[in-house]
């Protein structure tokens, strides 16, 4: 690069990589009057060296027409690669705040509408299923339970089982004090049944299950299964959804049940050796202060929840935008939202029936 | 005769145990339009992965700008491949990114141009393909033929010295088609590019192609330029340049 007579003049290769050092060493001439640049002597030129060209000719406020001297071959290269006659990128629009408050309260809006119609299809549709097996995939019921059931099984007893040994541990400590070692019994009872059994394998079920059937079901839809299903006369919720609803109705109950005994076992493994009770006596109070209600709410409250999971997973699931990314984004979306809500409506739960007793 | 640019010998590929590719010997040369043809499902794509080690061929040698690239090690391999522009068949962009960078990453990974020129070079190359109104959209607003067009801007963004596209004009009507053999043409004659295309229009390898290479369900059936492969008497090749499928 070199400066002649208000004249910029290049030579040799003007391309990717000769540019770099170049766009350095044009700084050096930037103050000097150039009126035109030479590029007769270019030997090669590629499109890196020609948006170069268009760079400097920007900086030096020149038109190409009349500032470009140039060979036949660069002349070809600059007619194709010139970026001078085209529009400069348009930045994204700023959004201001209220049209944000107003877009966010609308899909607010929409998104109680787009749940309840889903609520409603959902249900509708798993209670039609039990009578009419049609627009479902075959053994899909079967295939979904094993995988929400039977595989879940073994980490739902070994955290339910570690939950009772802790939860017992941490109250034994305290009711050694007053000499009511037996009330661990009621304890254990109590909270795994109405609380910790449920909430743990509901917990367990939205990130095991809620994030497969978010996961699933916006694979199918960014691939356009959703709409492949659609056009050849299938309900998706029919074929998708209704299968692992029912697969879950059934599974829910019996992981609970496993879940309560197993954590009510670690407590009596803890009363057995660190409480000096037998295990007899034990289990006698277990069931001396279990009423049938607090089974009832257990269970009941658990089907509960894990409806509101599938219904969570589908939601997300079917309403996913953009491509593979967007998959990724829903299923995350979907867990945390299982998780949030699961635990807001035992809350619920709990204070209604703490005010009404 | 020339160097061949990228030099196949004896390459076997398989899937498992299943053999897709038998015994392949080519050669392809520089600032040619190589032309790779066969039937759906006979190993074309399989054959460019092998060749750019994406998959690891299962035997055989892969020369490429005369460097054996079957036994090379990895920081050489990958000034190689960063001389190297592939459009996938499928384009392969990256969806969670807009097609302004998309078409950035190359330029950002593999030179040190400032930012002022790369973005002039992106803004050519998709006005190249015609695309300039999408630059800041992402993959999942853009047709099917608009996200191959995107996937070529990317494929061409480094001038690479090899383009190897995979059916870059499926999905494309024919005008956008032509258009597309026309940029190709240029690309070749402009930059000295190499150019190997998976492609089944005939029109379009009677406009663009210099050497064909012909695969039948996983074997090498002909491979020589666009006259030889006319006058050929191996019964698919003719089949296939007299009614235009196989
Ligand atoms: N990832 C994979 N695993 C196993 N087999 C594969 C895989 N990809 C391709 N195949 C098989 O390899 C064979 C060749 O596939 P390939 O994709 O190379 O075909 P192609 O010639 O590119 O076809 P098309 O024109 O339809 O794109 C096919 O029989 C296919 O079933
Ligand atoms: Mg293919």
């Amino acid at each position: 690069m070199e400066y002649r007579a208000q004249s910029l003049f290049l030579d040799g290769e003007l391309t990717k990589h000769t540019v770099p050092a170049l766009n350095i060493e044009f700084y050096k001439y930037i103050d000097n009057a150039i009126t035109t640049i030479d590029l007769q002597e270019i030997s090669k030129i590629d499109s890196a060296g020609i948006a170069f060209i268009d760079e400097i000719l920007s900086q030096l406020e020149l038109h190409p027409a009349d500032s470009l001297s140039m060979n036949e071959m660069v002349r070809i290269a600059y007619a194709t690669f010139t970026s001078a006659e085209l529009s400069p990128i348009i930045a994204e629009k700023k959004i201001d705040i209220f049209t944000q408050l107003g877009s966010g309260f609308i899909t607010f809006l929409k998104s109680v509408k787009d749940g309840t119609y889903l609520i409603a299809d959902i249900s509708y549709w798993s209670f039609v299923g039990i009578f009419n097996k049609k627009g479902q995939r075959k053994g899909s019921v079967i295939q979904q339970a094993l995988f929400i059931g039977v595989d879940a099984l073994g980490i739902i007893a070994l955290l339910s089982m570690i939950l009772g040994l802790i939860l017992a541990l941490q109250s034994a400590a305290q009711l050694r004090q007053f000499g009511a070692n037996i009330f661990v019994a009621d304890l254990m009872a109590v909270s795994m049944v109405t609380e910790m059994g449920p909430i743990l394998t509901e917990i367990i079920l939205a990130g095991r299950s809620g994030s497969s059937i978010a996961s699933e079901i916006a694979t199918m839809q960014v691939t356009e299964e959703i709409d492949a299903l659609k056009m050849m006369a299938i309900n998706p919720i029919r074929y998708i959804v209704v299968p692992k609803f029912h697969a879950i109705t059934i599974c829910i109950p019996l992981l609970v049940t496993a879940s309560t005994l197993i954590g009510i076992f670690g407590g009596l493994i803890i009363a057995v050796t660190y409480l000096d009770l037998s295990a007899t006596v034990f289990i006698n109070r277990v069931f001396e202060i279990l009423t049938l209600k607090d089974a009832v709410i257990g269970l009941g409250k658990s089907y509960f929840f894990a409806w509101v999971i599938v219904i969570i997973g589908s939601y997300y699931g079917f309403n996913v935008k953009g491509g593979a990314e967007g998959v990724g984004k829903v299923t995350t979306q979907a867990v945390v939202a299982s998780i949030f809500w699961v635990i807001i409506l035992d809350a619920l739960n709990s204070l209604i029936f703490y005010f009404k007793i | 005769m020339k160097e061949p640019i990228i030099s196949v010998k004896n390459l076997v590929a398989k899937y498992g145990e299943e053999t897709i590719l038998d015994n392949i010997s080519v050669d392809i040369y520089p600032q040619e339009i190589t032309v790779i043809l066969g039937g759906s499902g006979c190993g074309k794509t399989t054959f460019i992965k092998n060749i750019l080690k994406l998959y690891q061929p299962f035997s055989g040698s892969v020369k490429i700008f005369g460097k054996e690239v079957t036994s090379i090690d990895e920081q050489e391999f990958d000034d190689i491949l960063s001389r190297i522009g592939m459009l996938f068949q499928n384009g392969a962009l990256l969806n969670s990114l807009s097609i302004f960078d998309n078409v950035a990453i190359p330029l950002e990974q593999h030179t040190k141009l400032s930012k002022n020129v790369i973005e002039k070079m992106i803004k050519v190359k998709l006005d190249l393909v015609n695309l300039s109104h999408a630059i800041n959209m992402v993959p999942s607003e853009l047709s099917g033929g608009m996200k191959k067009r995107a996937a070529l801007a990317r494929a061409i963004a480094l001038d690479p010295d090899i383009l190897i596209c995979d059916e870059p004009s499926s999905g494309l009507d024919p005008l956008t088609s032509a258009s597309l053999d026309e940029l190709i043409l240029k690309l070749k004659d402009l930059l000295n590019m190499t150019i190997v295309i998976v492609t089944h229009e005939l029109a379009s390898i009677h406009r663009i192609a210099d050497r064909i290479i012909f695969i039948d369900e996983g074997r090498l059936l002909f491979s020589g330029t666009l006259e030889d492969a006319k006058k050929t008497d191996i019964h698919e090749v003719r089949t296939f340049f007299e009614v235009g499928s196989f």
